[in-house]
């Protein structure tokens, strides 16, 4: 039974630490489809993380926090976009900027507001979001299998898992059932086909933006408003780098980004899992090796491990129509 | 009475200091086909952009059915009822045909109903125009014919009444051409309007009812097709006479220069293209090689100048063995020896296209004598050169400093030629000389070739034009399907004959 407790908050821990995971690779999604290489989900998650948990304290609303986030995430999605769609500059440059900017504000505007560098005061329960228990959770917590599935595994989270794994279907049907979706795909392999249909190609990329400031603002709020209560110091730690590399590793495909996030997500909770653990044979492993997992993991698995990933053709371009 | 059903007036349109069309009047009627013909260059794309509100044309009136309208984004020239094939067609690779012609025109926000009245609107125009066009294969698996067709289609399927063909038949083999021209009358008798930009006499000889001339950005002459010839348009085109007919002496042949034997290669997906292939060429001699795309013609140039590695067989250059399975010399190794190669994407293989001219006029020659010196380039010298080389294969504008890039097809290819010929090779090599070069261009590039021959060089001529291969050869060799399948003096050919070969009939 403890092997099968085990199990269970395993897959629950993985659930919990994919999601901002997921949230960053479905709005990379939505700007690489496009076209525009979005290198600045690490900086973007940051200020969101910020924005949320100061607009909460200030707020005393984590919704309003959040709502907040999404402002800044959209503003910043639109620098890059003026920057680099309107203004043609290069894209990595423009989201290396945003990153290194977001760093320094986020610990800066801490100090000033509240005289400690990079830290926001700890919200109280109504400042920030609660975990959800499912309905009959606790009724059904002793039915064999299906209790540990039901109670153990998906109730309890936070809305923003329950809204993230929401995000993925919501996602395939937006970029491969819709009209805005072909457009969008069109407009990352071949933006002058998109232009000679009719279709302004910078809107596009703008809309396409837009929406990832809007997703990438749900992973920054989970972390600072929902499993945390206050904001630290570079809190997003390298997850909007490591989603991008699920998308890339998914193959721009929100099924296989999940895939992706899941088996990232898993093997940060396995690590977690495993510090402090004595294995047979080996005795207990450096937790400094353990921690590492996660990121050689990325290093193997994008070194070539799933094949060659196929990128949208015109990413990265800005589009010149006259000569 | 007849129509018009395009008007432009005064149209105006300049890039930066480029003045591209200058004062522009045009009057297309309905239901005929309208040729615009000029060299590269002459600003023919320009006004049809312009025409698909592609370009917004700085001033000018442009008016439909004699209504003047306001065409700010293509959007508003698909409604009114315009359509075009650009050059570089405007697909998106990885979709489907299907999803290729509802872009932007779905009708609906989630794929639905309008999706199905559209493939049941689609398969009806594939009958009328009997287009053959599965709607469901990826555009990436369609040949370049199949792939114009369905930019055909995506136009009328958009209402189109007026279609704008820009240089349809460049990438097209003879016989796709034909397809094309059946399409585009049967278009035309079903009440479209078809404007075709081309640079070629013949197809506007062949296909049209009206002709309008360009010259560096000016309409310089309207008639109806059968008021004019060939020589007529082209003297307008050019702004003097131009041979269409190439002068040549009979050659004087020496010994065998550059010999082939047996020759096999394969290409990168490890497929023989070229199959137990023997040639020889002597001194003083150009050999044409015909044949469709795409049938080994290009791997063996490849292995010929030593870019390719060759699976059986041997090569011989002035009676030396150069190149067989086990040892083989690389092409600088060739270049050395006197042999010389023009490739045939001069694009991708002839030219480094965002280096300056000068840099590609030296380029291969550049670690030698008078371009550098212990490894340092003479920049002074390699300008000099340069100027004085440009000016002798009259590359236009004559400035060394100019990105390559910004130069026409003709003058690129000029840029290749006088690098490759100012060494004096034994042997030279040359793949689609005048592919996508204008006329005034071609007529210097065929005279140079000619002026090797006669200096002795012996050179292996490599076109799918079987016009260029008409006049410039001395002995022709058919190429198919990796194999040479007849060999012919030049003396008593006809391009019938040689038809017949290239489609492998015979």
């Amino acid at each position: 039974m403890e092997f099968l407790s085990d199990i269970a908050s395993l897959i629950n821990s993985t659930l919990r630490i994919s999601t901002p995971l997921v949230f960053a690779a479905m709005a990379g999604i939505f700007a690489e489809r496009s076209g525009v290489i979005d290198f600045s989900l690490e900086g973007k998650m940051l200020m969101a993380a910020f924005v949320a948990a100061v607009g909460s304290y200030f707020l005393g609303n984590p919704w309003l926090g959040l709502l907040l986030a999404i402002i800044a995430c959209v503003s910043l999605s639109m620098l890059h976009g003026f920057a680099s769609v309107t203004y043609k500059g290069d894209q990595v440059v423009s989201c290396v900027a945003i990153n290194i900017l977001i760093i320094g504000l986020t610990t800066a505007l801490a100090a000033a507001w509240f005289g400690q560098a990079g830290l926001t005061p700890t919200l109280s329960e109504d400042q920030r979001f609660l975990e959800v228990n499912l309905p009959f959770a606790e009724t059904l917590r002793d039915v064999p299998i299906i209790g540990t599935i039901y109670s153990d595994i998906l109730s309890g989270h936070y809305i923003f898992v329950y809204l993230a794994y929401l995000s993925v279907p919501l996602v395939f049907w937006v970029v491969f059932k819709t009209s805005f979706g072909l457009r969008l795909r069109a407009v990352g392999e071949n933006p002058s086909a998109v232009d000679t249909a009719g279709i302004n190609v910078f809107a596009m990329r703008y809309k396409a933006l837009a929406i990832n400031g809007v997703l990438i603002a749900f992973a920054g709020a989970h972390l600072s408003t929902a499993v945390n209560a206050n904001f630290f110091r570079e809190m997003s730690a390298g997850r909007g780098y490591l989603a991008l590399a699920a998308m890339i590793f998914g193959k721009w495909h929100p099924k296989t980004a999940l895939v992706a996030c899941l088996l990232f997500g898993f093997t940060d909770a396995l690590q977690i899992r495993l510090q402090g653990v004595d294995l047979p044979v080996i005795g207990e492993i450096p937790v400094q090796l353990i921690q590492a997992i996660p990121y050689v993991l990325t290093v193997v698995l994008l070194a070539g491990f799933v094949g060659k990933a196929i990128a949208p053709n015109a990413i990265g371009q800005p589009y010149i129509k006259e000569r | 009475m007849v129509s018009p059903i395009l008007e432009l007036e005064n149209i105006n349109k300049s890039f930066g200091h480029v003045h591209a069309n200058k004062n522009i009047n045009l009057k297309i009627n309905k239901g005929t086909i309208h040729g615009i013909i000029g060299e590269n260059g002459a600003g023919k794309s320009t006004l049809m952009s312009i025409v698909f509100g592609l370009y917004q044309a700085n001033s000018g009136k442009i008016k439909i059915n004699g209504k003047e309208i306001n065409l700010r984004s293509p959007k508003d020239s698909i409604i009114n009822g315009i359509g075009m094939v650009h050059q570089h067609f405007m697909l998106v690779e990885n979709f489907t045909v299907l999803e290729n012609i509802i872009l932007g025109f779905e009708g609906e926000l989630v794929f639905g109903k309008n999706l199905e009245k559209a493939k049941k609107d689609l398969k009806n125009l594939c009958e009328t125009y009997k287009l053959n066009i599965d709607l469901n294969s990826t555009i990436s698996d369609l040949s370049v014919g199949f792939r114009q067709r369905v930019e055909i289609l995506k136009s009328l399927y958009r209402g189109a009444e007026i279609l704008i063909l820009d240089e349809p038949t460049g990438v097209l083999t003879p016989q796709e051409v034909d397809e094309l021209f059946k399409i585009l009358r049967s278009l035309k008798e079903e009440g479209k309007t078809i404007v075709l930009i081309t640079h070629k006499l013949i197809e506007i000889m062949d296909l049209t009812n009206e002709v309008s001339v360009m010259r560096q950005g000016e309409m310089v002459g309207h008639t109806k097709t059968e008021n004019t010839n060939k020589e007529q348009l082209a003297e307008m085109m050019v702004g003097r006479s131009v041979l269409l007919r190439l002068d040549k002496n009979d050659s004087k042949t020496g010994d065998v220069l550059f010999k082939v034997e047996d020759l096999s290669v394969k290409d990168d997906l490890q497929v023989i293209r070229v199959k137990n292939v023997n040639l020889e060429i002597r001194e003083g001699e150009i050999l044409g090689l015909a044949g469709v795309t795409g049938n080994g013609q290009t791997e063996l140039l490849e292995a010929l100048s030593g870019i390719r590695k060759v699976e059986s067989g041997e090569i011989f250059l002035d009676g030396n063995k150069v190149s067989d399975n086990q040892n083989f010399l690389d092409p600088r190794e060739l270049k050395e020896k006197g042999l010389a190669h023009v490739p045939e994407d001069r694009q991708r293989m002839g030219l480094v296209t965002d280096f300056k001219a000068y840099e590609n006029l030296i380029f291969g020659y550049h670690d030698q004598q008078p371009f550098s010196k212990s490894s340092i380039l003479k920049h002074r010298d390699i300008i000099t050169h340069s100027k004085k080389i440009m000016e002798e294969y009259d590359v236009r504008p004559q400035s060394p400093n100019l990105i390559t890039s910004n130069f026409s097809g003709g003058n690129q290819q000029k840029i290749i030629l006088s690098r490759e010929l100012n060494e004096n090779p034994k042997v030279l090599l040359v793949g689609q000389p005048t592919r996508g070069v204008d006329i005034g261009a071609i007529e210097f590039i065929h005279q140079r070739l000619i002026e090797m021959r006669d200096r002795g060089a012996a050179i292996l001529l490599v076109s799918v034009e079987l016009d260029e291969i008409l006049s410039l050869s001395d002995r022709i060799v058919v190429m198919f399907d990796g194999k040479i399948v007849g060999e012919r003096e030049n003396k008593n050919v006809t391009d019938r004959e040689l038809g017949l070969l290239m489609a492998g009939v015979v």
